[in-house]
């Protein structure tokens, strides 16, 4: 029963994240205006911000559970961590490419050091990166879940400084589009970023729950092989 | 003789680029899935016939 209820959702998710695609390329293509300043190329910021804000979510849902193993010391929590992680750095290392992408054909650079969200992102992205590391150098136990955990929650930390840089740099070269006065954006073009960040969040929630059964299915496996050795 | 001057990539090229690299992306994860499932499948048959083995 529950099982079934498990597949049922993640088919359910599949779906779900297949339509607001659908929709998503639709509005991106066919209904959002061009962009007056940017022109045709404005049109990855459709993907790449949704892409960005999702990685921080990953980031934040792996510190969560992270802060689980620690606090209520939920030795399960510590496989969700890890798949939340690293789906963040699956979602950040695209955030970068499609940025780098938008920065060509906007800036005519592929990448400027002198942008501190840039640069906060790529921190970040190879913090996380050294998550791996770390967490395949110990073996697996009680020890392993903790130090992963304290190292999913010191990268937490960079998430509202990377958020934050460019408001507080006032950097010219990456634009605000979200300030304290609201989006600055038409509503066709709000409306689209929203459907594309739905389609983000969707496809990160389906992903996340076959990658955890795929490795909660390989842990069984492996104990039943011990059990029958 | 000298190579004729290439243009740069159009606007559209670049979104086009982007799009790609996402789908690109999603494509090789679902392989990659896949090919765990075809994995675990193996094992899965692999400790049936141990356990009918073992009576």
């Amino acid at each position: 029963m529950g099982r079934t209820l498990a597949q049922n959702r993640v088919a359910a998710l599949g779906a779900l994240t297949l339509a607001l695609f659908a929709a998503s390329i639709a509005l991106v293509f066919f209904y959002a205006p061009t962009d007056a300043s940017q022109g045709f190329s404005q049109r990855i910021f459709y993907f790449h911000v949704p892409i960005a804000l999702t990685s921080y979510a990953c980031f934040g849902w792996g510190a969560w559970k992270a802060l689980r193993v620690l606090w209520k010391r939920e030795l399960s929590a510590d496989v969700e961590s890890y798949v939340g992680v690293h789906l963040g750095v699956v979602f950040g290392a695209l955030t970068l490419i499609t940025g780098s992408i938008w920065a060509r054909a906007s800036w005519g650079h592929w990448w400027v050091w002198g942008d501190d969200q840039l640069v906060l992102f790529l921190v970040l992205f190879l913090f996380y990166c050294a998550y791996f590391m770390l967490r395949y150098s110990v073996d697996p136990g009680r020890q392993r879940a903790n130090m992963s955990a304290v190292y999913a929650l010191f990268g937490v930390v960079l998430i509202p400084v990377s958020f934050l840089a460019i408001r507080l740099s006032h950097s010219l070269v990456h634009p605000t589009v979200f300030t304290s006065h609201g989006p600055q954006m038409t509503a066709a073009m709000f409306l689209t970023f929203c459907v594309s960040w739905a389609a983000m969040m969707s496809l990160f929630a389906t992903l996340y729950h076959v990658e955890l059964t795929g490795k909660r299915l390989d842990a069984s496996l492996r104990e039943l092989r011990e059990l029958l050795a | 003789m000298t190579p004729p001057p290439q243009s740069p990539p159009s606007e559209w090229q670049y979104v086009a680029a982007a799009y790609l690299v996402v789908f690109v992306a999603m494509l090789a994860w679902v392989a990659i899935i896949g090919a765990k499932l075809q994995r675990l499948q193996r094992q899965v048959a692999e400790l049936v016939e141990r356990a009918r083995a073992r009576g």
